[in-house]
């Protein structure tokens, strides 16, 4: 009742169920106005979303974004999916979902992963974009600062994660604005998964903010909102884990934790096929947030060659010798 | 899969559950609370689908506050209770059902301790104990054969990770048992 007072939700849910096409035009329109800087109008909601086509949510999140065509030839009865197609952005389909059910639904194609420690928080990601099978960019960017002493690591849709970061800084910095402090970490994640709560089944993100607080949330599209000192997401997550899990004290040095976060995001990228090509880590405190040059894990694949071959060779001399 | 238990004894409630989060095959938190405190001497423990728990438990705690804070006076646990089955009920035919299994755990002036039993279908059993999740269906058979409505608190033993006990006096935290493999 609250938060659907706060988000206007309940008009929007009322006028959607004459005609589904309506829902876009009517969630333009109220973000139009919202842009022309009328903030205390007679609505009183703080946010104008999108709503997302009401069929839509009644797709599961596995056949999200899959082609309608197969489904509809297979059988299975989904009455909602064609009138979807005409009325959708053409884009949304072909993110990067898989095109194969998963045995388990941890779909994401990344591995970003965060942890505490006494000197800050340490973020890492790859930057592959794949998108079913295709590399679709080497380089992208998937930790995306938010403001000057939070970012946030993504996984899962990038255009979505995009949005959803860029809706997330203006909230903030509104908030700022307005109360005359920063929101604490806290409060961003915990504003970032109501914002995210209707839009729940439709796979859209995971990201780890961080914070000088210094603290680490986990929150994601199905509305887990997670405090803690370690989180790894993606689909290299379970690789990356391993090294953390074995690696992460509290007591760590800046370079140490460094060399921890890029071996863990190597050793991810090593086995799963879809992440890869560069690492960035991001180093937050509370003076900031600080980024170290993209690294190629490509070269980091022949100096581990190299280290190992020097290796053998030592141990080769010393039982020889 | 996530574990709720709640023992009702002649003038306690005990309730505990376990503490992981997990996402799939991985386990993102060893120490999450599912118990939400609606009021002084009433507890919601809360399990099920991922966002849903917590939306729906902060939800009715927020409007639970905002009774006492409205009236001077806090709900009842039964009427916390109904209160929170008929907002299940409400949201169950709905385009956003929340599926999440709920125990309600509160210990009232004049009625004494009580414990509520609801699923997501928005069923509501006032139970002598109860339990949600695959543990239910060991500790069920356990409870049936050994519960006694006069057990005192101290012939309890409970193995479980995060324990409280509400009797008149409020919410105490008893001490977090965690198995240890050998």
């Amino acid at each position: 009742m609250a938060l659907q007072d706060l988000c206007n939700f309940g008009d929007i849910f009322q006028e959607s169920v004459g005609t589904a096409r309506n829902v876009t035009a009517s969630g333009k329109r109220k973000s139009c106005s919202y842009a022309s800087g009328v903030a205390l109008s007679n609505s009183t909601s703080l946010f104008h979303f999108y709503i997302p086509e009401a069929g839509y949510l009644d797709e599961s999140p596995i056949q999200f974004g899959q082609i309608s065509t197969m489904q509809s030839s297979s059988g299975i009865p989904f009455p909602e999916m064609l009138p979807i197609p005409s009325s959708l952005p053409e884009s949304l389909p072909f993110t990067s979902s898989q095109a194969v059910p998963l045995p388990f639904p941890m779909a994401h194609g990344t591995t970003t992963l965060a942890f505490m420690f006494q000197g800050g928080v340490l973020a890492a990601a790859d930057t592959r974009s794949s998108c079913s099978g295709l590399v679709a960019c080497p380089a992208s960017q998937k930790i995306l600062p938010i403001h000057s002493h939070l970012v946030g690591t993504t996984s899962g849709t990038s255009a979505d994660c995009a949005l959803w970061k860029r809706i997330l800084s203006r909230e903030l910095r509104l908030y700022q604005l307005r109360y005359g402090r920063r929101l604490s970490t806290r409060g961003a994640a915990k504003l970032l998964s109501h914002m995210l709560h209707p839009f729940k089944g439709t796979e859209l993100y995971c990201g780890c903010p961080c914070f000088s607080g210094p603290s680490l949330f986990y929150v994601c599209s199905d509305g887990t909102r997670l405090e803690g000192s370690l989180f790894s997401v993606g689909s290299g997550s379970p690789y990356a884990y391993s090294i953390l899990d074995q690696g992460v004290r509290w007591g760590l040095t800046v370079e140490e934790a460094t060399s921890i976060a890029r071996e863990a995001v190597y050793r991810a990228t090593h086995r799963d096929a879809y992440s890869g090509n560069f690492v960035d880590v991001y180093h937050v405190t509370s003076k900031g947030w600080t980024r170290r040059t993209r690294e190629d894990l490509k070269e980091e694949y022949y100096r581990e060659k190299e280290r190992r071959r020097l290796e053998r060779e030592r141990r080769g001399t010393a039982l020889s010798g | 899969m996530e574990y709720l238990i709640g023992i009702q004894g002649p003038d306690y409630v005990l309730v505990a559950a376990d503490n992981v989060a997990a996402s799939s095959i991985i386990q993102m938190k060893h120490d999450y609370d599912k118990m939400f405190k609606l009021s002084e001497k009433i507890l919601l423990l809360c399990v099920g689908e991922a966002g849903d728990t917590v939306q729906f438990a902060e939800y009715i705690q927020k409007n639970v506050q905002l009774y006492k804070m409205r009236n001077g006076y806090e709900l009842s646990p039964s009427a916390a209770a109904n209160f929170t089955r008929k907002n299940l009920a409400d949201y169950l035919r709905s385009r956003t059902p929340y599926h999440v299994n709920l125990l309600l755990a509160g210990h009232d002036e004049s009625d004494g301790p009580g414990l509520f039993y609801m699923d997501y279908m928005a069923s509501l059993a006032k139970a002598p104990f109860a339990a949600h999740g695959y543990g239910a269906f060991l500790t069920l058979s356990i409870l049936d054969r050994y519960y006694r409505p006069g057990r005192s608190r101290e012939t309890l033993s409970i193995e479980n990770n995060s324990v409280r006990l509400i009797d008149k006096d409020g919410i105490h935290d008893m001490e977090k048992i965690t198995l240890t493999a050998k």
